[in-house]
């Protein structure tokens, strides 16, 4: 059964992108059909991340009002035959976005996918409410600081009221993914903890995405980090996230930091 | 101030923490009635002008939220002269 997930914040920057490109590539290498669809019309980036901006030339807008056909739309991944991404529409304004046209696509994907990942826009308005509402599953990126906590806070409401699952009286599955995580400054006291985190959202977590120069790389090369680096810690993160999607249960570990001895006695007091 | 509190870093995690804490049950609480203080509004002047005539722009309702307890202010302001309404029921 086609499972529809939608990748949110509220607030912009804390890796939503970055996370449905890694989590969408995860679930394909682990042999699944996945399509990744950006929603973010006027900015796309999935295409981006992706490696494939050079080869859009239809995208979802084009399909609602139906100027090319969904299959002319689909972008098929280079390098996983199972992944594929549906492009947003960087030139047309967000009103394009229309109810009927989006449940339109998302039929149609289900019947074709095991997984529909939707990328979120940042913010709480059309393109966010456009994104959200077909979900089955949610993935609720967060960055443990205080106002992505908030925003999270504020999406997670808005999942459970406004999609057509909550409308039905039916739950949706929602999950944390904590992002750009410093282990060592968690550790100090200068950064929320998980635990923190955990329990102001108190919804499940999928795992934890260290801060890192890998992602950083895997943006810049076009590629996601589980297929650009697979032995990262942060692809590690993806890939166990990914497996948990798929009905998998085991411990999730807290990344620590690392340190020399000498790092380790003197490292907190040089400020 | 003790000697140690100068090589020891000031610690801001669990100051956020209780920031969001606070203020996420007041969001909440807000999410599910976010059109309270609009109802609490209309059905307290509807209140007030069954008796006496007001002008609905000149009250106000004011909602203040502390840790421990909130107050609800309500400010309705009237000529010197209170300008009754004349019903039956008030005649009385």
């Amino acid at each position: 059964m086609t499972r529809v997930l939608v990748v949110t914040s509220g607030k912009g920057g804390v890796g939503k992108t970055t996370s449905t490109a890694a989590l969408g590539a995860a679930l394909a290498q682990a042999g699944e059909n996945v399509v990744v669809v950006d929603f973010d019309v006027g900015l796309r980036n999935l295409d981006l991340v992706m490696g494939a901006e050079r080869r859009v030339v239809y995208d979802m807008i084009n399909v609602i009002q139906g100027d090319a056909k969904l299959a002319q739309a689909l972008i098929r991944d280079k390098r996983i035959d199972t992944l594929s991404l549906l492009p947003a529409s960087q030139t047309r304004d967000k009103d394009s976005l229309t109810e009927e046209g989006v449940t339109k696509i998302i039929d149609q994907l289900r019947e074709k996918f095991d997984w529909v990942i939707c990328d979120s826009p940042a913010g709480i308005e059309k393109g966010a409410m456009m994104a959200m509402r077909h979900a089955d599953v949610a993935v609720v990126v967060t960055n443990p600081e205080v106002s992505s906590v908030r925003d999270s806070d504020r999406i997670i409401g808005m999942l459970d009221s406004k999609t057509l699952k909550a409308e039905r009286d039916e739950r949706i599955d929602k999950h944390l993914l904590l992002t750009r995580y410093d282990p060592a400054r968690a550790a100090r006291g200068e950064m929320l903890k998980t635990e923190d985190v955990l329990e102001i959202l108190s919804i499940p977590l999928l795992g934890i995405v260290p801060e890192s120069v890998d992602v950083l790389n895997a943006s810049n090369l076009g590629s996601p980090v589980t297929l650009s680096n697979p032995t990262s810690p942060a692809a590690k993160a993806y890939f166990d996230a990914a497996r948990r999607l798929r009905g998998e249960q085991f411990d999730l570990i807290v990344p620590l930091e690392r340190k020399s001895l000498m790092g380790r006695l003197f490292g907190r007091r040089v400020a | 101030m003790n000697l140690m509190a100068l090589f020891r870093r000031e610690r801001s995690a669990p100051v956020a923490r209780e920031r969001l804490q606070i203020l996420l049950a007041h969001e909440r609480m807000a999410g599910s009635h976010s059109d309270l203080l609009n109802l609490l509004r209309e059905e307290i002047v509807d209140v007030i002008a069954r008796h006496i005539k007001v002008d609905r722009e000149k009250v106000k309702i004011k909602l203040d939220r502390g840790d421990e307890v909130s107050t609800l202010e309500i400010d309705v302001e009237m000529p010197a002269a209170i300008p009754l309404v004349k019903t039956q029921g008030a005649a009385a």
